[in-house]
């Protein structure tokens, strides 16, 4: 047990004054970082990085961590009020946060967001404390292969989500799959479907298409529908956060299911926004009472948050032995590291002991802090439902276009994303799904390169993809929940036959 | 973010001024009159990522500049985005580009159209060198050792991982199979990062990785540098692991591997500036080069310390032009 003992040591190296009121800066301004859609994590991790060079490592890095807890807990907030996913990996959320806001629950989707997200990633920093060593191994059996399987899991677990008919579930994909093929293809390193125009050379960013999809999408639709929040009916009340504590508890399947999942996610490393997605579709398959998913089903709130937080934690922990960033920040808190003249990998456990243990304790304490701050806000946030509509709209819209032009200083992003925001109401009036074409648009391109790349090394051969116990057991698990629908509709057949039967000979 | 990050980096550079007391900059009659934007054509986490971050770092903290550095990602069609942006700037003495080897192979085997004669050169701040590694398990403890293997076997059955594709990583891969005489099946990934954990995790045979991207996996252990693609051995005897040291690794031309490579990190203005202006950028470049803060990223990456500037930097980069076209249509990576 002489990790508690380190641990006990990186409480003592956390709790002085200075770190505290570094990890409350840290928070605070990782809220607000979060709440702006574009300006993400990353973003704001790399902004503060150069200021934080003459601090200690120890105090820098807390700082930093915060900033992205922060930007984690805010992400969930826009996502709920206005629909606008602050960060990717907040996209699921809106799924049924947005509808709880719209029936006046805004208050309750935040709370259970924010709780959500402090257990998974309370979970992760625990398999972070206890098992970095052994987790940090199993990271490395992760070949192209692996990684294919992983996305392909995504895909077949959120297969089915959607009401709509299945051939506009497929339509919406596809045209996912077309849009993340833009740009540069990195196996090999040539130029698709820009047609000659440097604007598209960078591709379409899943958040520019995201914000104008969702974002802009429903100021559309509003606007239609009549210039009113349907939120605003909302009771503002401190006492909405015990009200839904007391609920949350049912949950702890979901909430559970999520934790795996993005501890999972983020070790090997899939990433936060796969997590949020993958969780949000098996919490839908395993729930009984399925069709009231996107209708403001506090379970989908659950579900996405815990993953993602669970998943975002865990995310660092391959940065800190192996020197894999699990996420843009993460790459960006790597960066840092070096820079500090830490260098990650196997032998910082070893050799930068009071760093290392400095950090995760700050991670406990950041969770805690963190927590606290962004619950005593709730009642602030959902207050901003009762402006009217015609005041936040304009304002709304601002938010939308600073976050385009944010994710890449590009002035054509915005445009992309107002010409997103006309698609985005077309496909809500014609009933056409966004959650594929969003999860096409993240994932698609990801899957693509690992499936070349694992082609390239099996030399053209599928078989690589049950070449070995792991790989193979993801693939047919991913299979087994493709055809779910089809096998629980024979095994339902079949049982009916053989009752049939029985009552025949009875 | 741009507004943001400015008004933050203000703030930040005031305070830092408040803190280090006032100092008389001994500058030449330019200097930067609003923040300078720092345009990186990679991602964030790379080489060069890391590099402008630094310099920002260094920047501020010894209060070299009055105006701060604001580094903005433009990685968009393996870095053609930056230098379009840098491109299209012209005569703007704010915005400045640091480069990697995509300033020559991105427009070769894209067909994006800028060139480095569309900016102005300022300075070369060092070179990075690429390492031939093998994992720490492989029988390979030579380059003899690899060179027969890979003789031994089929074309393609040696895997080599590298960074993206028909650059830097790829073209060190095509001279290695005119070198051996057979070829490599080559497999690109994103990041310099998950190269090295592909080779840890034994996905593939060897990579050609920076010191930087793998140095972690060496000092741990799990992977063994066979030979470094540069004329010199790198000059750092400070040891890595408990035995050896940066330069104990041999020139793979010494072992009888004759390939030689070296990325450039330099600085790049836009076209259409005055003397005076590059002149400041070199001077600040100088500077930061005295700090002590430089020569341990540059011990830490194990770079090749050569500076230049002037006249004597136009030429090298006009050759090192000759030489990536020359490699790339050897390799067959020109657009057509």
């Amino acid at each position: 047990m002489e990790d508690i003992g380190n641990l006990l040591h990186g409480f003592a190296v956390a709790l002085t004054w200075q770190n505290l009121l570094f990890m409350l800066v840290g928070i605070l301004l990782g809220v607000l970082i979060g709440v702006l859609p574009g300006l993400g994590g990353a973003n704001g991790v790399a902004i503060l990085l150069p200021l934080t060079f003459s601090m200690s490592p120890t105090s820098a890095i807390i700082m930093l961590s915060c900033i992205y807890w922060g930007a984690l807990f805010g992400g969930a907030i826009t996502s709920i009020l206005f629909n606008i996913p602050g960060e990717p990996w907040s996209v699921a959320t809106t799924f049924d946060g947005y509808p709880m806001a719209q029936q006046g629950r805004a208050g309750e989707a935040m709370t259970a967001a924010f709780t959500s997200s402090f257990v998974g990633a309370f979970v992760a920093v625990m398999v972070i404390t206890f098992l970095a060593p052994l987790v940090a191994r199993f990271a490395l059996k992760f070949g192209p292969p692996e990684y294919f399987s992983v996305q392909f899991l995504t895909f077949c677990s959120f297969i089915g989500m959607s009401r709509e008919p299945p051939a506009k579930t497929i339509a919406a994909m596809m045209i996912g799959f077309a849009l993340a093929a833009v740009g540069l293809d990195i196996v090999t390193g040539q130029l698709r479907m820009t047609f000659g125009t440097t604007e598209l050379l960078q591709g379409f960013d899943f958040l520019i298409a995201v914000i104008g999809l969702f974002g802009l999408g429903e100021i559309l639709l509003t606007m239609e529908e009549g210039l009113a929040f349907k939120g605003a009916k909302g009771r503002i009340d401190a006492k909405v956060v015990w009200e839904t504590w007391k609920k949350l508890p049912r949950y702890w399947m979901t909430s559970l299911r999520g934790c795996l999942i993005g501890c999972w996610m983020g070790i090997t490393p899939g990433g936060a926004t796969p997590a949020s997605f993958m969780s949000y579709g098996m919490a839908r398959r395993m729930s009984k009472d399925k069709d009231s998913f996107g209708n403001g089903n506090i379970e989908g709130v659950v579900a996405p948050e815990t993953a993602a937080h669970a998943a975002g934690t865990s995310a660092l922990l391959p940065m800190l032995t192996l020197g894999i960033p699990g996420s843009p920040t993460a790459a960006v808190l790597l960066g840092g590291l070096l820079i500090w003249g830490l260098q990650p990998g196997p032998l910082l456990f070893v050799e930068k002991k009071e760093f290392v243990w400095g950090l995760i304790a700050s991670m406990y304490l950041g969770n805690i802090v963190g927590l606290l701050i962004v619950l005593t806000t709730v009642p602030w946030w959902a207050a901003i439902l009762r402006i009217p509509f015609s005041i936040i709209a304009p304002v709304i819209v601002v938010i939308c276009a600073v976050g385009a032009y944010t994710v890449h200083n590009n002035l054509f992003d915005v445009f992309m994303m107002v010409v997103f925001g006309v698609a985005g109401y077309f496909f809500k009036k014609l009933r056409y799904p966004l959650a594929p074409l969003v999860l096409a648009l993240v994932l698609g391109d990801m899957a693509e390169t690992s499936f070349r790349q694992s082609m390239l090394l099996s030399g053209g051969n599928v078989s690589v993809f049950w070449s070995n116990g792991l790989v193979g057991s993801i693939m047919t698990l991913a299979l087994v929940l493709l055809l779910w629908p089809l096998i629980s509709r024979g095994l339902g057949a079949w049982k009916q036959r053989i009752r049939a039967a029985e009552d025949r000979a009875a | 973010m741009n507004r943001t990050a400015v008004a933050r980096a203000a703030v930040a550079a005031a305070l830092a001024t408040a803190a280090a007391g006032w100092q008389a900059p001994a500058l030449a009659a330019w200097e930067p009159t609003k923040p300078v934007e720092f345009v990186v054509p990679a991602g964030t986490g790379g080489g060069a990522d890391q590099m402008a971050r630094f310099l920002q770092g260094v920047v501020a903290k010894h209060n070299l500049m009055k105006q701060p550095f604001v580094v903005v990602n433009k990685s968009g069609g393996a870095g053609a985005e930056g230098f379009l942006e840098v491109k299209n700037a012209k005569g703007d003495p704010h915005k400045i580009i640091i480069t990697l080897s995509n300033l020559f192979t991105t427009p070769l085997a894209t067909g994006v159209p800028f060139n480095w004669k569309d900016l102005t050169p300022v300075a070369m701040l060092a070179l990075d060198e690429f390492v031939l590694w093998v994992n720490a398990e492989s029988p390979y403890k030579s380059v003899a050792d690899y060179v027969a293997a890979v003789k031994a076997g089929d074309n393609g059955k040696f895997k080599m991982a590298g960074t993206g594709s028909k650059q830097e990583d790829q073209i060190i891969t095509v001279a290695l199979e005119k070198a051996i005489g057979k070829k490599f099946t080559y497999v690109p990934f994103k990041g310099g990062g998950d190269v090295a954990v592909q080779l840890v995790g034994k996905h593939v045979d060897s990579t050609v990785n920076n010191p930087i991207e793998a140095i972690a996996h060496w000092r741990s252990g799990a992977l063994r540098p066979l030979c470094v693609f540069d004329e010199k051995p790198m000059p750092y005897p400070d040891k890595v692991t408990a035995t050896q040291a940066w330069q104990d690794v041999p020139t793979c031309k010494s072992q009888g591997l004759d390939v030689e490579y070296t990325m450039l990190r330099g600085i790049f203005m836009p076209a259409g500036v005055t003397q005076d202006q590059v002149d400041f950028y070199v001077n600040l470049f100088k500077k930061v080069r005295e700090t002590p803060d430089w020569k341990e990223f540059t011990r830490n990456g194990a770079y090749n310390n050569t500076f230049m500037t002037g006249k004597e930097f136009v030429d090298w980069v006009g050759k090192a032009e000759v030489k990536h076209k020359q490699l790339m249509q050897e390799a067959g990576f020109l657009a057509k």
